[in-house]
C-alpha cells in the first residue's frame, strides 16, 4: 500500500516536469517528435531506477549523520558514528550518476545492440539531466526510509517524466498544423502549453487525501497546516481566504 | 569599453538579448522556474549561477589542453559540483532560510544545462579570459530572466517585493494602497504553471520586437 500511494504520487502529484520542473532541457529540445520522445523517456525511467536506489544505499550507509556506524572501530576512524558527510552529497550523487550511465551504456551496447540503437544516443544525454540528479536529491530531502520504496520512487518519477515528455510531444506534433501566433512558434507556446498541462496536472493533488501519508505532510502555502491536509486544497483555501478578506 | 575588445565586449553583450540563454539557447529552464516565486530567491540563484559559471568557465578553460575528450563530461560535473558545494555551504551559512527555499535547487545547478553547455560549447575552445567574459554574459542573461520573472510573480501573486509590501496593507480593515480600490492579489501567479507561462509571455515580446527570431513551428 505504501509502495502503491508513494508510485502513484511521485507519477502524478510530484510529477517531475510539471511539479518541480526537472528535466527541462531536454524535455523541451526533445520533444518534436513522439518516437524520439519516447526514447529518451525510456532511457530516464531505467536511469531513474538504477540510481535512485544506489544513491540511497550511498546516502544510508556513507553520507547522512552517523552513517558510518558499521565502520569497525579497528580501523581507527575517530567518531565514525557521528561524521556527516552529507555535504559531499552532490559530488558522490553526480559521479555515481555520471558512471552508471557510462556503465548502462557499455553494458546495453555489448548484449543488446537493437535497445542500443533506440537509446543509445539518449543516454549520455542523460548524464546531466536534471531529472536525474533531481530524483536523487529529492529522495535524500524526503527522507524515504527504505532500499524498496527508494526503487518504487525512482520507477515512479521515471514514469511520471515520460508521460509528460509523451504528452508534448503528441501535441507538439499535432500543432504544427495550426496556425500559432509567428513570434509564438516553437518554444514560446511550448512553454504556454506546459503551463496549462501542468494546471491540469496540480487536479491530481487532491488523490491521495485520504491515505496517511497525506497527514504527515505539511503543505506549504496553507496558514494553518493542522487540517489541510493537501497542497490544492491549501492553496485554494489561500486563495478564497484572501477572496474574503479583500470582500469585507 | 576600452578595457574590452568589440569582439570581447560582444561575448558580454549577446546572451543579455539575441542569444539569452533561456529564451534562445533553451539552456537552464531546470532550475530557473521553481525558485522564481520570490524575486529575493531568483537574485540568490542568478549571484550563484554567476559565481559558478564564471569561476568554471575559467578553470575549465585553464584545463582544456590536459582533459582527455573521452572523460570530460566526468571532469566538467567534478568541477561543477565543487563549485557547488562551496555554494551551497555558503548559503547554509550565511541565508539559512533562503538556502530551505531553494533546498534542492542549488544542488540543481550541477546538471544547469547552461554550465554544461558553455563549458562545451566555449571554455573548451577558448582562453580563460574570454572564457570568463562568456561565463559572466551568459549568467547575466539568465539572471535577467530570472529576476524579470521573479519581480512578476511576487509583485501580482504576493505583492511584495522581496517581502516589502508594495501594493499597500492588504490585511482588512486597514486596507491601504491599491488594495483599498479592491484589488486582490492574485495567488495563482505564485503557484509553478505561471512560471512557464511568464516565460512563454517573455519569449513572445522578445520575438515579436526581433522577428529574425522567429523559429518555424
Amino acid at each position: 500500500m505504501e509502495h502503491l500511494e508513494l508510485f502513484f504520487k511521485s507519477i502524478f502529484i510530484d510529477n517531475m516536469v510539471f511539479a518541480t520542473f526537472l528535466g527541462m532541457c531536454s524535455y523541451l529540445a526533445v520533444s518534436k517528435k513522439v518516437s524520439t520522445a519516447v526514447g529518451l523517456g525510456a532511457a530516464v525511467i531505467f536511469v531513474l531506477a538504477v540510481t535512485v536506489p544506489l544513491n540511497w544505499l550511498l546516502d544510508q550507509y556513507i553520507l547522512k549523520e552517523g552513517a558510518l556506524v558499521w565502520l569497525d572501530p579497528a580501523y581507527g576512524v575517530d567518531g565514525a558514528n557521528t561524521m556527516d558527510l552529507s555535504f559531499l552529497s552532490f559530488i558522490m550523487f553526480i559521479a555515481t550518476i555520471a558512471t552508471m550511465v557510462q556503465l548502462v551504456e557499455i553494458v546495453v551496447e555489448k548484449f543488446s545492440p537493437s535497445l542500443y540503437n533506440s537509446l543509445g544516443i539518449f543516454l549520455p544525454l542523460i548524464a546531466v539531466n536534471c531529472a536525474i540528479l533531481g530524483g536523487s536529491l529529492f529522495m535524500q530531502s524526503r527522507e524515504i526510509p527504505t532500499l524498496g520504496l527508494s526503487l518504487t520512487y525512482g520507477v515512479g518519477s521515471g514514469i511520471g517524466w515520460f508521460l509528460a515528455i509523451l504528452a508534448i510531444a503528441a501535441i507538439r506534433e499535432k500543432i504544427r498544423y495550426s496556425s500559432v501566433p509567428p513570434a509564438l512558434r516553437g518554444l514560446g507556446i511550448t512553454f504556454i502549453i506546459t503551463g496549462l498541462m501542468a494546471i491540469g496536472f496540480m487536479s491530481f493533488g487532491g488523490m491521495l487525501t485520504g491515505g496517511d501519508e497525506a497527514k504527515k505532510e505539511t503543505p506549504k502555502v496553507a496558514t494553518q497546516p493542522e487540517n489541510k491536509t493537501d497542497k490544492k486544497e491549501a492553496i485554494i483555501k489561500v486563495i478564497a481566504d484572501n477572496t474574503n478578506t479583500n470582500n469585507q | 569599453m576600452g578595457l574590452l575588445s568589440k569582439k570581447d565586449a560582444a561575448l558580454l553583450k549577446d546572451p543579455l538579448a539575441d542569444n539569452n540563454p533561456i529564451t534562445i539557447q533553451v539552456l537552464g529552464i531546470c532550475s530557473a522556474l521553481a525558485i522564481t516565486a520570490e524575486l529575493e530567491a531568483s537574485i540568490v540563484m542568478s549571484v550563484s549561477v554567476l559565481f559558478v559559471l564564471g569561476l568554471g568557465n575559467v578553470v575549465i578553460s585553464l584545463m582544456r589542453n590536459i582533459i582527455p575528450s573521452k572523460i570530460r563530461i566526468i571532469v566538467q560535473l567534478i568541477v561543477v559540483a565543487t563549485l557547488v558545494i562551496i555554494v551551497d555551504l555558503v548559503l547554509k551559512a550565511f541565508a539559512y532560510e533562503l538556502s530551505k527555499t531553494l533546498s534542492v535547487f542549488v544542488g540543481l545547478i550541477i546538471t544547469n544545462c547552461i554550465i554544461m553547455g558553455r563549458f562545451e560549447a566555449f571554455a573548451l575552445g577558448n582562453g580563460p579570459w574570454r572564457a570568463f567574459l562568456d561565463g559572466i554574459g551568459n549568467s547575466v542573461g539568465y539572471g535577467v530572466i530570472l529576476i524579470i520573472v521573479g519581480f512578476f510573480r511576487e509583485l501580482l501573486g504576493a505583492g511584495t517585493l522581496l517581502g516589502h509590501p508594495v501594493l499597500g496593507n492588504p490585511i482588512p480593515g486597514e486596507l491601504s494602497g491599491l488594495y483599498a480600490y479592491g484589488y486582490e492579489n492574485n495567488g495563482f501567479m505564485l503557484l509553478s504553471p505561471m512560471a512557464l507561462i511568464v516565460v512563454g509571455i517573455i519569449i513572445w515580446i522578445q520575438r515579436s520586437r526581433n522577428t529574425s527570431l522567429i523559429e518555424e513551428n
